[in-house]
């Protein structure tokens, strides 16, 4: 494990990342603005380069960064909290609840505003559902809580596939670009991106005791964590910041599956296992700048066409993710 | 005289309508070594578990280190619990990847703060139990590429690194080498001599004469019998125990047992 202050040191390092992963989205596009015209706008300046700046893509960069941030550190919860390396954001069926929201939202020719609003209810009703069903007996196993994820998620699937077979032509595009994955649609990222910044600062003090539950509830148990309240506090905190990362900018696949593991395979580099409180906000950082990145590669890569960044991030996750899976058989596992 | 580190009154524990132990009367000070015996599915780990602070009990008041089980076991006190007991459990789990070393200092979570760090003190503590344990060689190793024998060498130095003054061991010789099942008994008989108890779960009576001055037996079927490992540990008591016939052979004054 690192020391605390290797640890800081690279915080700093990825915050510097960060900024200029942002500084990246908001000079690049159809219409280039340089680094300084930038910093300039961002003061508070005036003129066209500020308006689109100010106006588009700081709204933009600020919700892909903020997304990026949460799904990142919701997936690194969710695979200590189901000691699976294999789970992701999406997999308790979050997303799926969202979707349904959303979709319905739409299919009644609903503002936008309404599409988010719906899209929350949906992921915090999921979130109700699957937390209610898994704890019904209150033994809360992990296979359980898993197995009631997944058949809530496909349930939900079932419902999406149901509203987009009902749904009109012209509404299908929207939907699609929801279910991918789209941050051109966020017009207020500030409150998740204060979401995110709240749920490091949460995460944080209980990041030691997450080591230990990563290791088996026995072991941290017997060495003193309360392994059901932290349990619950886990899952709940990172059912939240999914459902703000989804409502935001829609189902944005593998930043939460790959970039925990990114971080963990750059630390494994360093001769630091497998630490949360390191790996917690590293992931939150790192999640955010790949998705930034990956946001403007999205808007500028075809221009004027956008791509939603979703399915960018799944054709960029995919390889990466079976090369990761790859190299653990490698390693002899 | 200090009070005893576990002590139980009138304890019954049973597990999916299967009693262990009916009103087990048991206490263990400090400089002791108890094994448990009995035969598979007789309730030793559970019991263990019980005094642990994994499962409750039925009836009766069960205190360890002065704190009184199965309340202390959770929330708050379960961390000033934590530096009194350690528990050796029966299987290591490694879903992510961890250096040895990094895997012993997990022991020293009970003596830190919430926003403290491990200190060069800890690593010390953590270094030094790898060495005991016989895997210094191997601090920055993977665990997920250590052998089980040797995964289970660093669990026992997980447990040293705690620093606990009760020791729970739950078949500690799973996965050892003779000669390393018999560092490992060795390892803990210091520890009690240096005024630590121990509490293990074994298989073989032989072991439990040489190392323990203590045995409980689990007869299965909520019976017990505690005492002096000399006294309790005889052919007709251990042929009750294991429904087998055992017979007794002595070399050079150590008693060992073999299925007749």
């Amino acid at each position: 494990m690192p020391s605390r202050r290797r640890a800081l040191l690279v915080i700093v390092a990825l915050c510097g990342l960060a900024l200029a992963s942002l500084l990246v989205a908001l000079a690049a596009g159809s219409m280039p603005v340089t680094p300084g015209d930038v910093l300039l706008a961002l003061a508070g300046g005036e003129g066209l380069a500020a308006e689109v700046i100010q106006g588009l893509r700081l709204p933009r960069a600020i919700a892909a960064f903020a997304c990026g941030g949460l799904l990142a550190l919701a997936g690194a919860l969710m695979q200590v909290l189901l000691r699976n390396p294999l789970a992701d954001p999406y997999v308790l069926g979050i997303s799926g609840g969202a979707a349904v929201g959303a979709l319905s939202a739409m299919l009644a020719g609903l503002a936008l505003a309404l599409v988010n609003l719906f899209a929350f209810a949906g992921a915090f009703a999921a979130m109700l559902l699957v937390f209610g069903l898994a704890h019904g007996d209150s033994s809360w196993t992990r296979t359980r809580l898993l197995l009631t994820g997944v058949i809530v998620a496909s349930g939900c699937g079932a419902v999406v596939a149901l509203i987009m077979s009902i749904a009109p032509e012209t509404h299908l595009r929207g939907m699609l670009f929801w279910l991918m994955g789209d941050a051109s649609h966020a017009s207020n990222p500030w409150p998740a991106l204060a979401v995110l910044v709240a749920g490091v600062a949460a995460s944080m003090p209980f990041a030691r005791e997450l080591n230990l539950l990563s290791r088996g509830d026995t072991l941290a148990q017997t060495l003193g964590v309360s392994v059901q309240r932290v349990r619950l506090g886990v899952y709940f905190l990172a059912a939240t910041f999914t459902a703000v990362a989804v409502t935001t900018a829609g189902s944005i696949g593998f930043i939460g599956l790959v970039v925990p593991h990114l971080v963990r395979l750059g630390m494994l580099k360093l001769g630091w296992g497998n630490d949360q409180r390191l790996l917690l906000p590293a992931s939150a950082l790192s999640g955010g700048s790949l998705l930034v990145l990956a946001d403007t590669l999205a808007r500028t890569i075809v221009a004027p066409l956008q791509l939603p960044v979703g399915a960018l991030t799944a054709i960029l996750g995919v390889p990466l993710f079976l090369f990761l899976l790859g190299r653990q058989r490698g390693s002899g596992q | 005289m200090s009070s005893p580190l576990l002590h139980a009154d009138a304890l019954s524990v049973s597990i999916g309508g299967h009693v262990i132990c009916r009103d087990l009367e048991w206490t263990v000070d400090a400089g002791e070594t108890w094994a448990i015996l009995g035969r598979n599915g007789a309730g030793k780990s559970t019991l263990l578990n019980t005094v642990a602070g994994l499962h409750r009990q039925d009836r009766g008041t069960l205190h360890v280190g002065g704190h009184a089980l199965p309340e202390a076991a959770t929330g708050r006190r379960a961390r000033a619990l934590a530096r009194v007991r350690g528990y050796l459990a029966q299987h290591q789990l490694d879903p992510f990847a961890s250096t040895a070393m990094e895997t012993a200092l997990v022991g020293r979570h009970p003596h830190l703060g919430r926003w403290d760090w491990e200190s060069l003190a800890d690593r010390d503590i953590a270094a030094a139990a790898l060495v005991e344990v016989d895997l210094a060689d191997c601090a920055e190793r993977d665990v997920q590429t250590l052998s089980g024998g040797e995964r289970q060498r660093l669990a026992v130095a997980q447990l040293l690194a705690q620093q606990p003054a009760l020791f729970l061991l739950d078949e500690p010789l799973t996965h050892l080498d003779l000669s390393h099942q018999v560092a490992v008994m060795e390892l803990f008989a210091r520890r009690a001599r240096a005024g630590a108890a121990v509490v293990a779960v074994l298989h073989d009576p032989g072991f439990a004469v040489r190392y323990c001055s203590k045995v409980l037996l689990l007869f299965g079927d909520g019976e017990w019998l505690a005492g002096p490992a000399d006294t309790v540990i005889t052919t007709t008591n251990l042929t009750r125990l294991y429904g087998h016939p055992l017979r007794e052979i002595g070399v050079d004054g150590d008693r060992w047992f073999v299925p007749a």
